[in-house]
This record gives structure tokens, sequence and C-alpha cells, in this order.
């Protein structure tokens, strides 16, 4: 596979007032590469994610999206984040819409889709998450499992370049984790490009080709699942692993 | 109470103009309303805040003082008409003071409303690369509207009692309790019977639109 840098983040910088919650990350994410994000809390995993997509801005740095930068504003943006998916922590489901809805708003509102396509499209993809006998629910009518497919569902119908994941199962009961992860599992196995960030080192074993370790707002480490999880080379992420190895 | 009964036509003459105050009230406060929340969610702050100071300026004024303004100081003093036959003319002022007015009040409800839309489902809508108006005519609007149907009926409910301020505030406008004073001032039917009856006619259109607004709001609400 040729590497083509799909994702590039060049010398990034990024605060909340006084706050240094981005400092200087440069990571790139090429082409159908799965990306695990991991770090302890606040150090700036979110934020990471929210502005690929632009939902944060940053102070100084560049973000390449496809070899081009982040358009500020207007339709450019708009287009730009049509390209990007996101699925976050707590859904985001539209709770006055239905499964097939909120699946079908994005296609038809902002690609121009006829109903009939993206209604035919929206079933294809609930299919693809299992979850197509759920069309005509409401989001509150579902588990916690079932409305993260459908966000995944909501997110591959703009057919975006890449998806990021901003740990999308900890919000869920435990029985529920799986049923997301085998979703997402399959998704990478197809190719999509995703950035992920989760504390699932299952997941991330099977899945990731890549694991960026990320303390206090920097990247600390990049390196294979199997070497980072076996043999992390700094003390930070050994410290981390240690905690999270032992609950 | 015979009196008052012989003289229903008047009554029924008071009220229809009562609802054609409300009906066109309503309809120009709800659409200022709606125009008044989305430049106060909006990102550019000149809309923000021309939006602030109108509601907390009008909303904080006694509509008296505000049809008052339409009436003797808009219609009367400048000489600005908005219709042909007087009668017609101070209609028109009354709803656009009414509707100036509550305008406000349907503005501050939408704002709650507004509040309560989790902000991860605006996000979910920018993510999908909708615009600030699609998101909010498609995600926010919606679901706000639908967990203030109930304030929303008590501001209208307000605003039907309100019209009664329109007649003694200077426009002189036609309507129930200017009815009601009417009948007294010619002495057509005893005090006590017209009262009860004006009175009647007031619960018999406001308590309706309440238990309908009650009714509705839960049918629509939206399931968290
Ligand atoms: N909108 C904001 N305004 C101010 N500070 C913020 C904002 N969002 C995040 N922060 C702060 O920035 C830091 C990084 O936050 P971020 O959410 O990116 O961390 P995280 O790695 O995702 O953490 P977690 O694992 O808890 O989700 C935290 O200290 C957080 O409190
Ligand atoms: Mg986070």
């Amino acid at each position: 596979m040729t590497a083509t840098p799909l994702v590039v983040l060049e010398n990034v910088d990024k605060h909340f007032g006084e706050l240094h919650v981005l400092r200087d990350i440069n990571l790139s994410v090429n082409a159908g590469e799965v990306v695990v994000v991991i770090g302890p809390s606040g150090s700036g995993k979110s934020t990471l994610c929210r502005t690929i997509n632009r939902l944060e801005t940053i102070d100084t740095g560049r973000i390449l999206l496809d070899g081009q930068p982040l358009p500020a504003e207007g339709r450019g943006l708009a287009k730009l984040r049509s390209d990007v998916g996101m699925v976050f922590q707590s859904f985001n489901l539209f709770a006055h819409k239905t499964v097939l809805q909120n699946i079908t708003l994005g296609p038809i509102k902002v690609l121009g889709q006829s109903k009939a396509e993206a209604n035919a499209r929206g079933m294809e993809l609930l299919e693809r998450v299992r979850i197509a006998e759920q069309a005509d629910k409401y989001p509150a009518q579902l588990s916690g499992g079932q409305q993260q497919r459908v966000a995944i569902a909501r997110a591959l119908a703009m057919n975006p370049k890449v998806i990021l994941f901003d740990e999308p199962t900890s919000a869920l009961d435990p029985e529920m984790v799986q049923e997301v992860l085998d979703v997402m599992t399959d998704l990478a196995r197809e190719g999509m490009t995703m950035v992920v960030v989760t504390h699932e080192m299952g997941f991330a074993r099977r899945a990731a080709n890549r694991v960026v370790f990320m303390a206090d707002g920097q990247i600390i480490e990049e390196n294979t699942p199997d070497e980072f999880f076996t043999n992390p080379s700094s003390e930070r992420a050994r410290d981390f692993l240690s905690k999270i190895l032992t609950h | 109470m015979e009196a008052f009964l012989s003289n229903i036509d008047k009554v029924v003459d008071g009220f229809s103009w009562t609802v054609r105050l409300t009906l066109f009230s309503a309809l120009f406060s709800f659409l200022l309303g709606i125009l008044l929340t989305a430049m106060r969610v909006s990102p550019v702050p000149l809309l923000r805040g021309v939006s602030t100071a109108y509601v907390e300026t009008i909303r904080n004024t006694p509509l008296t003082l505000v049809l008052l303004f339409c009436g003797l100081g808009l219609n009367s003093a400048l000489g600005l008409s908005l219709a042909g036959s007087v009668a017609w003319d101070v209609f028109w002022w009354a709803v656009v003071g009414l509707s100036a007015y509550t305008s406000c009040f349907v503005s501050e409800s939408l704002r709650s409303g507004i509040n309560t839309i989790p902000l991860g489902q605006v996000e979910a809508a920018r993510s999908l690369g909708l615009t600030f108006t699609q998101n909010l005519r498609l995600i926010v609007i919606p679901q706000a509207l639908r967990t203030v149907v109930g304030p929303l009926g008590s501001v209208l409910i307000a605003l039907l009692k309100n019209t009664t301020v329109a007649s003694v505030a200077g426009l002189g406008v036609q309507e129930a309790s200017r009815e009601m004073k009417l009948m007294f001032d010619q002495g057509i039917a005893p005090v006590l019977p017209t009262f009860v009856g004006f009175a009647i006619g007031f619960l018999i259109l406001t308590l309706p639109l309440g238990y309908f607004f009650g009714w509705l709001s839960k049918r629509v609400a939206v399931a968290r």
C-alpha cells in the first residue's frame, strides 16, 4: 500500500484560556489506516479529534485533509465536515427523528440526495450495523449499543473519507461494548480510515495499525499496538498502562 | 340576565374582534419571536445584541405604554396609517403593539426550550456539515418548539386577555371588554349579569385553549 497521508497535523497548538491543551502536535494518518489514541483523562484526546473537523479551532499550526488546509468557515467548512465523520461518546442522535431519519438527514440536506436514494442507502447501512429492524423507532427506544451503531451508520451515510471516534464505548453498559466494537472492527477491515480515542485494548490490538499515546497535550509515543502494550518505550506510558491494566 | 341575553349579538361581535386581534397578533408574535430567538443564538454579536436589547426593553415595558406608543405616538402623532378605515387602522396598530410585546415572551420561551437541547446534538449536526441555519431549522427549533408548547399556550392565553388593554390604551379598538363597557355606559343591561356573562365568554375561549395546549405538549413531547 502506498502511504498517502489523508489527515496531517503539523505543529498544532491550542489553548483553552491559560490551559495549554495541545502542544506541538504532529500526526499523520494514512488512507485506510486505523489510529488509536490513548492517554489519561484531560490529556487532550477529545480536543485533538475535534480540531480535525474544526469543532474546535487551533491557535497555531496546520491541519490538512487530503492535502488541503481546513477551510475556516462557510460552504467549504460544511463540505469538510461532511468528509470527516464523527462518532461521539454520548451518541448524540437527533431525539425527534427516527433512526432512519437520523441517517438520511445529512445525505438529503448536505449531499443533496433524493429521499428515495437516501432511504435505500440508509437501510443498507442499518443492515450493515445489524439494526435494520429498528429503522422506524426513535433513539430513546433503543439501547445505548444500538444508538451508537445508529450513530456509526449516520456517519457512514455521508461517505466520509475518515471517521473520528471519541470514546465510542465508554458510555455503554459492559454487555453492549462488544457489539459496537465488532461494527468498528468490520469497518477497519473494510479499509475505512479511522481515528479512535479508546481504552479498549482488545480493539486496538485487533484493528489498529498504530497507537498514539498522549499525555498533557503532547504525543509522547507512537507505536504498533503490540509493541505499545507489551513494551512501551516511555515511562508515562508504562505508568498509564499499569493503571488501566490493574482494574 | 335576560337583558344581557337579548344583547347577545353585541357580545358575540365583541368577542369576534377579540378573537381576530388574538389570531393576527399570535401569528406575528410567533414569527417575530422565532426571528428574535434565531438572532439571539446566532454567532453574530451584533444580531445577538439587537435581539437582547429589544427583548429586555419591550418585555419590561408595561403593555399599556407599548400600545399607547403605537396608538398615540405612531398612529395619531406621526400620522402613520395602516388601513383606510379608522376601525381597521386602530385594529392593525393594536396588532402591531400586541405582537411587538408578545414576541418577547415567545422568544424567551423558545430560548428556554433551546437551552434544554443537548449541545451534543447541535455538534452532531454541525459535524454532518449542516449550516447554522439548517441546524436551527431542522434540529434546534423543532425540538425547542416541542418542549415549549405548554409555555407558548400560556403566552397565547395571556395575549388573548391582553387584547382588552388595546381598547383602553388610546387605541379604542373594538373587542369584548370595550363592548362590555359600552353596554354599561348605555345602560342597556344590568352590571352584574353583564360582568358574569363576559367573564364566562373569556373562560369559554381560554379554558379549551389551556386544555388543548396541555394535551398537545404531552402529544409532541420528545422522549430522551
Ligand atoms: N471547551 C473547553 N473549555 C475549556 N477547557 C476545556 C474545554 N474542553 C476541554 N477542556 C479542558 O482541556 C483539557 C483536555 O480536554 P480533553 O477533553 O481534550 O481531554 P481528554 O483527553 O479527551 O479527556 P477524557 O479522557 O476525560 O475525555 C482538559 O483539562 C479539559 O478540562
Ligand atoms: Mg475526551
